[in-house]
């Protein structure tokens, strides 16, 4: 088993349409550093010219905010998933 | 309307349904030609109109005529005096969307936009994320248009906003999470079914919406924006697009140019925004929502950046408060004004409250408090709080003795 991205929408025109992507990276920050080797252009859009994710980015691994997890830092396993999704209004 | 734009880098997008920019995942906003809405938009042609929100349709954004919720809005504003003594301040005016048309909160504004939008681009099925109220509009909303409706909440809302949607017939499906789950699915959602998503890909019409309420003080008012106008906050989009509303209003020559200050109020157990606020800080912490306001309850609020700077801008402020509070705050509105507010109405009286003991509002000024919900659809957080009927036989002696009682109570 390897860990699996799901690309958003917006997103899709970079990745030639693929909405599931599978990585292999160890952590959040490495996962985006593979997406951008595999599909140039794909880091600036998720993250600012500091690294840090932006701030209408919303990440989560299985269903949880990464702000709860460890942010960037937060470890992969087997099996997991990545969302990646634009903050939605409410309510 | 002119385009679509991105609130962050300002890329311009067309009028589709669409909500978040390309390059940097900012939020899109409708862009208007205010120079030409300034010629036709007067006040005689506006007080000449029906007495609904699309009076002042050229700055609301759909291309043609309204289709859905066509007596939406123009809610009451009313004076409250009784209110205002009790919280300690000169002037009080409490704006009333308890009683919006059809389903008695403010998202009857922000769906009869979507919704006349959504036909405009020939969409058949409509569908939202919702705390409850926003559902229960989708519903009603999307039955008198002939829509088809899903609307998707979090499992755990009141049983009076859940039947308040099941009765349209609505495909109501309840998520297993809180509403900011709820979101993340429906985001997943939107971008596979090609349905109208109130507030996903329609986010951009849907948000315009709000600024009618602001529209509305300003008219009522007699063509002023108020010192001082608080809000609740849950994603904080309705802060930022009553601030957006006043500036329009001096933009097109309505009103004269002031410094209307906007206070944001949230509940103590779902404070992202007011946290952040009275911190100082310009951006905000997501939190796991745990409050009797459940339609406040958005852990990740997606306008809390524009909220924070609205207030930071307008030199306004937020608070908060518990559970308690919020409570009593609905009485407080009950007994003194006779207006059964739901409990995000709660956490803006007491809020108001807070914001005026501390001086934060002074009392020599002139407030707005916006009722957003009707406490009819939240029974539950209210029930054992407000006191039990007495109960006596039919009988002339038996009323009298019990008034005996009550007189020597007073006594």
């Amino acid at each position: 088993m390897s860990k699996k991205v799901r690309i958003p929408t917006p997103l899709r025109k970079l990745t030639n349409n693929e909405e599931l992507v599978e990585i292999g990276a160890a952590t959040v920050g490495e996962a985006i550093v593979e997406l951008q080797n595999r599909f140039p252009g794909i880091q600036e859009r998720l993250v600012d010219e500091k690294g840090e994710v932006r701030r209408f980015v919303n990440v989560y691994v299985n269903e949880e905010d990464i702000r709860f997890l460890k942010n960037r830092e937060t470890p992969l396993k087997d099996g997991d998933e990545i969302s990646i999704i634009p903050a939605i209004a409410g309510g | 309307m002119k385009a679509l734009k991105c609130r962050e880098c300002g890329r311009e997008y067309p009028l589709t349904a669409t909500h978040v920019c390309e390059f940097d995942f900012g939020p899109l906003e409708v862009a208007y030609d205010y120079d030409r809405i300034k010629k036709t938009l007067t006040k005689a042609a506006i007080e000449s109109r029906p007495k609904s929100m699309w009076r002042y349709r050229e700055l609301l954004p759909i291309a043609g005529e309204p289709t859905v919720g066509r007596q939406v809005g123009f809610t009451p504003l009313i004076k409250a005096d009784r209110l205002a003594k009790k919280l300690g301040i000169r002037e009080l005016w409490i704006k009333n969307d308890a009683v919006n048309y059809p389903t008695l909160s403010f998202k009857d504004r922000v769906v009869s936009v979507a919704l006349s939008r959504a036909k405009e681009l020939g969409f058949e099925t409509v569908a939202c994320a919702s705390t409850g109220n926003l559902a229960n509009s989708v519903a009603a909303n999307a039955a008198s248009a002939g829509l088809k409706s899903y609307v998707f909440i979090p499992s755990d809302l009141e049983q009076g906003k859940i039947l308040n949607s099941l009765i349209y017939g609505a495909n109501v499906i309840s998520i297993k999470g809180h509403y900011d789950e709820v979101n993340r699915l429906c985001a997943e959602i939107a971008g596979k079914f090609g349905w109208a998503f109130v507030n996903v890909n329609m986010r951009p019409y849907y948000a315009e919406g709000s600024k009618s309420m602001a529209y509305e003080i300003a008219e009522q008012l007699g063509w002023r924006a108020p010192q001082h106008t608080i809000i609740p906050m849950a994603s904080g989009s309705l802060l930022t697009k009553i601030h957006k509303g006043y500036q329009e209003l001096v933009k097109v020559g309505l009103i004269a140019e002031s410094s209307p200050k906007v206070y944001g109020a949230q509940a103590t157990g779902c404070s992202p925004i007011s946290t952040a606020q009275k911190a100082g800080l310009d951006f905000f912490k997501p939190v796991k929502p745990d409050t009797i306001a459940k339609s406040l309850a958005i852990g990740t609020p997606a306008d809390g950046f524009y909220a924070l700077k609205v207030m930071r801008e307008t030199n306004a402020a937020a608070e908060d408060v518990t559970d308690d509070e919020i409570r009593d705050a609905i009485k407080l509105l009950a007994e003194t004004e006779g207006i059964f507010a739901e409990t995000a109405g709660g956490v803006t009286v007491g809020v108001a409250l807070k914001l005026i003991a501390r001086g934060k509002i002074p009392r020599e000024d002139s407030a707005v408090i916006c009722i957003t919900g009707n406490g009819l659809k939240t029974l539950d957080a209210v029930n054992g709080y407000c006191g039990e009927p007495r109960e006596i036989k039919p009988s002339l002696r038996e009323f009298e003795a019990l008034l005996d009682k009550d007189e020597k109570v007073k006594a």
